[in-house]
């Protein structure tokens, strides 16, 4: 009896240790887009609150838990046990107890939680607030630096954004087609973005280093791929990122590239490859070879998988394409495919086109 | 001498019925034209676990996609349809049609009565259920199975099929059996509701109704006024996406956010819909298996009906991220954390009834403990929801899949095989193998656990949900693999249960009336049930009133058998309030030989008779149903006849027919 009692001990306590190691182990993931490894103020204060609520939660439970499982064993009838219990209807005491305390708890954690609502909600004000409008496309992130105290003329780039460290950035999320969700963990919470409405949100990076985000709402076939980075620097490192953005094209766009990209497979309905201050339906090139990663930045930038996309980009990403000659939106959501079932009155691309189009881009700084 | 109510044929002239009535009461035809509340909820729970089993294998190829980065079981779109069918199907054809099964089998068994109070609308609730749920699969067939999600946000689903963002008739389907299967519910509430409150037998107040009972009608209540929210949405997602209306298109001037304001309105109380079943099953399960009385009936009850009330008022926290703004968002998350309170004052007072028991740990209390330890888990994780802030970060991951599934899986689903296990022996009369249950309960605790647990943890490391493939090197990949093993350890769970049913089939221990010595009016019957459930409406003077027939207690509160009438037997015998010779016998063998008032083999009864009508009238509506996802008016004729015909015959055609 004595040692089934200690066994039931050492389990619990092994059981509790078990926890806290799990709990211990997934803040120490460092995959970049971990909602318990908080790199900047915004996501430190949800931090702050919610891991005390959830170590109480976690104590809360283990006592129900334990409590059903004692319960049940203590009060276990066995052969030879008398099998008359007390029958017991009810207490009034006990009811007011256990609906009292819960309320003392609960209100105890709605102060600091509506505190914190309040605290996230506000606007920051001032010369150093860098703003960028963030649209939700079919599956990808485009990031407009609007011209503003920070930024001298206007810069539209896509899937990965680039903040000083220690300048609060403010969002405004825009959406022309689905819900999305615009989602760093490590940086702050979510925020939708809504078809017909302006929404914000800021984040903040406290040290230099790139975060991962994901779109969070269901927003159609690729839903999944729609991811993007934003890689915080110190503010020397990004402005020069922002000059970089502000030039031209690295490249002259023309003769021979112009043909391809405008006139033969038309990529010039959907994108622009010689200025970055336009927003265009799909992501503007200028400057493609400044980023890392595309396709929803799901893909290292490199000549073989970009070379692969231009041809074949369905496969790569799932996408509905139907025909792509039209100005979109409408009939184009994504990539066509210039190699396998070409929509209506699309040439079929060749490898030499498809490495002329990759070298252009891939000078693209 | 209690009064014996008959239903009786009121006295009416010859009248020539459109169809023959059908008068079989046996045999498979029998099966479409009944109109006997036990048959229906054999039907209604046959169909649901049928359905469980699809929507299993949909979350099993769901798993394997999942088992490791960069799957390629599954292409994008069909990962996409499988998430979109789990969630329909287990709300709409498992989680709402499970409890209507025990709902429509026991309700009248526990209150006393002999049958629903419309027994042709309870029919035609089955049929618009089992005709909806094969029109929301006939999609996989017929140009495009749903994938918008369970939810189906605007403007992905609502924009018009000519530049849709979701191809194909998906989202067509989905909202036009939606809409069909809330007329099945909706029915189907309306009648459990009718049926509490107008048919119980004398004596049984409210305050002595079964917990049973009592959740089952907050939950009718829930049905009829929520589903009428999302059956308005759904109309206008229809309407938009197919006649170029513009309630959700944001271009022109409509508002995508009105659709979840809808949708959610529905959408929380329909959790409550879904969960306060499964409340009341343990509510029932755990004072058998504890031989003591629930612990705080009355604050169960009044804490079920602050749910229902409270549930209204915090459909906003679905949508934390969505920039309602700093006001709004704390109300809701006010309400939310309130709503926790008579939730949390539930478990206690389950512990309070376990607490001093003499517990039998057989299996439908395994699961009715598991019910409470997994639901706990469940309500914790739901209160760090209501910490807004926390809920941005929570919101559409892996950690709100982990946490519904607590509420729902180890919440409602453990509730229900605890039922099955429970109400089986009443139901086929024949106990289900204790050894078997016991394999099955540890099975799908365990599974469940190593399925779900992990997923708080994926959560909140940033894995978001509903995303058909996952980057290697997130650190995500073992804890996926574990919750893939898990989800088949569920399904070993579930193929055992299978198993315990064609085993018990056969091989079943016979159950007799009361094999549990257990509390309520269903125990007191024979079995098989009688068609006519009650040979005498019993007068009902306690809570619980077939335990105190049985037992009373002595001075101390200790628990006493009676001599008399509780013989060792453990069936119906004579009642304190009856007269001595007028039980209905025992012992599974049918209404034995009651004296004298000219009934007692239950001839004489009058029952509401057979009917084809509730059948042919719910034919029409999947006629209906085709026409309106392929837009063809030529189709929508015979359903209108059809329809017309049906309603317009069952309206003339007596309840009960002339003998």
């Amino acid at each position: 009896m004595r040692d089934r009692k200690i066994g039931r001990r050492l389990r619990r306590a092994g059981l509790l240790v078990g926890l806290l190691t799990v709990l211990a182990a997934c803040s120490t993931n460092k995959n970049g887009q971990n909602s318990l490894d908080p790199k900047g103020p915004y996501a430190q204060k949800i931090d702050d609150l919610f891991i005390p609520i959830l170590i109480l939660a976690i104590v809360i439970g283990i006592a129900v838990i334990t409590a059903t499982v004692v319960f049940a064993l203590k009060f276990r009838y066995r052969e030879g046990k008398p099998d008359n219990p007390k029958q017991i209807h009810g207490s009034t005491p006990l009811e007011i107890g256990w609906t009292l305390v819960p309320l003392v708890i609960l209100a105890v954690v709605a102060v600091p939680t509506i505190a914190t609502i309040f605290d996230l909600a506000q606007k920051p004000i001032g010369p150093k607030v860098l703003n960028v409008t963030v649209s939700g496309k079919q599956w990808w992130w485009q990031f407009e630096l609007p011209k503003q105290a920070m930024v001298d003329k206007k810069v539209v780039t896509s899937t990965e954004l680039h903040i000083p460290v220690g300048t609060k950035v403010y969002l405004s999320e825009v959406s022309d087609n689905v819900i999305h969700s615009f989602w760093v963990p490590e940086l702050n919470g979510k925020m939708d973005v809504m078809p017909g409405r302006i929404n914000h949100n800021t984040i903040e990076a406290s040290a230099p280093g790139t975060f991962l985000g994901a779109c969070a709402e269901y927003c159609g076939l690729a839903h999944a791929n729609m991811r993007f980075r934003v890689i915080a620097e110190p503010m020397d490192k990004w402005k020069a990122w922002l000059a970089g953005q502000q030039e031209g094209p690295a490249q002259p766009w023309s003769g021979d590239i112009k043909d391809l990209t405008a006139t033969k497979y038309q990529c010039t309905n959907c994108h622009v490859f010689d200025d970055s201050t336009k927003a265009t339906y799909g992501p503007n090139l200028t400057h493609l070879a400044s980023r890392s990663t595309f396709a929803g930045g799901t893909e290292e930038l490199n000549s073989k998988d970009l070379t692969h996309w231009i041809m074949d980009a369905p496969s790569v990403v799932p996408m509905q394409s139907k025909d792509c000659r039209l100005p979109p939106p409408a009939t184009c959501v994504g990539m066509p495919s210039f190699t396998k079932n070409t929509p209506k009155g699309q040439h079929v691309m060749s490898q030499a086109d498809a490495d002329k189009i990759v070298t252009y881009l891939l000078g693209e700084k | 001498m209690t009064a014996v109510p008959e239903v009786l044929a009121p006295p009416r002239e010859h009248r020539a019925d459109l169809l023959r009535r059908p008068r079989k009461s046996s045999g498979f035809w029998s099966w479409f034209t009944t109109v006997d509340h036990k048959k229906i909820g054999i039907l209604y729970g046959g169909t649901a676990i049928i359905f469980l089993l699809i929507a299993g294998i949909e979350a099993l190829l769901i798993r394997l996609q999942l088992a490791g980065p960069n799957g390629t079981v599954l292409t994008a779109s069909q990962y996409n349809t499988l998430f979109t069918m789990h969630g329909t199907t287990m709300i709409f054809l498992v989680g709402m049609p499970l409890p209507v099964a025990f709902g429509n089998y026991f309700i009248p068994l526990m209150i006393g009565a002999r049958d629903v109070a419309f027994p042709r609308l309870n029919m035609f609730g089955y049929w618009v259920f089992l005709f909806g749920g094969l029109f929301l699969y006939s999609g996989f067939v017929l140009g495009g199975a749903p994938n918008g999600g369970w939810f189906g946000y605007t403007p992905l689903t609502s924009t018009p099929m000519s530049q849709g963002f979701l191809p194909g008739n998906g989202p067509n389907f989905w909202t036009v059996s939606l809409v069909m299967l809330g007329i099945g519910s909706v029915t189907s509430a309306i009648n459990f509701i009718v049926t509490i409150l107008n048919m119980r037998a004398p004596g049984m107040t409210l305050m002595r109704m079964p917990v049973f009972v009592w959740m089952m009608l907050i939950t009718a209540f829930l049905t009829a006024f929520a589903m009428p929210c999302v059956t308005a949405a759904l109309i206008m997602v229809f309407f938009d996406r197919n006649f170029g209306t513009n309630f959700f298109q944001a271009a022109m001037g409509g508002d995508p956010l009105l659709y979840q304001h809808l949708f959610w309105l529905f959408g929380h109380p329909e959790v409550y819909i879904l969960i306060l079943p499964g409340m009341g099953m343990v509510s029932e399960i755990l004072p058998t298996f504890s031989r003591k009385p629930l612990f705080g009936y009355a604050v169960i009850v009044f804490s079920g009906i602050a749910i229902g009330f409270l549930g209204w008022g915090v459909w906003a926290h679905h949508m934390f991220a969505t920039g309602l703004g700093p006001v709004a968002v704390s109300a809701f998350s006010l309400a939310t954390m309130l709503i926790a309170v008579p939730t949390g004052v539930k478990i206690f007072n389950w512990l309070g009834t376990v607490w001093g028991g003499s517990v039998r740990l057989q299996t439908p209390m395994l699961f009715a403990l598991g019910f409470i330890a997994m639901f706990t888990i469940g309500g914790l994780s739901g209160v760090t929801h209501s910490i807004v802030p926390a809920d941005t970060q929570q919101t559409d991951t892996y950690y709100v899949v982990a946490h519904f599934h607590y509420v729902l899986f180890g919440g409602l689903i453990f509730a229900i095989f605890g039922g099955f296990y429970y109400w089986w022996p009443k139901v086929f009369g024949r106990m289900l193998n204790d050894k078997l249950g016991k394999l099955n309960f540890w099975l799908m605790l365990i599974g469940f656990n190593l399925t779900f647990f992990p997923m708080h943890i994926l959560g909140l490391e940033g894995q978001p949900r509903r995303t058909y493939t996952y980057a290697s090197g997130m650190g995500w990949d073992n804890l996926n693999q574990v919750i893939s093993i898990g989800s088949f350890i569920i399904a070993l769970g579930v193929l055992v249960f299978l198993v315990n049913i064609f085993y018990s089939s056969r091989r079943g221990e016979i159950a007799g009336a009361d094999p549990w010595d257990a509390r309520t009016l269903e125990w007191s019957l024979p079995t098989p049930v009688p068609e006519y459930n009650f040979l005498e409406i019993p007068q009902v003077v306690a809570r619980d009133d077939f335990w105190h027939r049985k037992y009373t207690e002595d001075a101390e509160g200790r628990l006493v058998r009676l001599p008399a009438g509780g013989s060792d037997s453990g069936t119906t015998g004579a009642v304190a309030t009856l007269e001595p010779d007028e039980g209905s016998g025992g012992h599974g063998d049918g209404p034995g030989d009651a004296s004298g008032d000219g009934h007692g083999d239950g001839h004489g009864i009058h029952l509401p008779s057979p009917s084809y009508y509730p059948f042919v009238m719910t034919l029409a509506l999947p006629i209906l149903g085709y026409a309106a996802v392929f837009k063809s008016p030529w189709l929508a004729i015979p359903g209108v006849v059809i329809l017309l015909f049906g309603m317009y015959a069952w309206a003339i055609e007596p309840g009960t027919a002339e003998d």
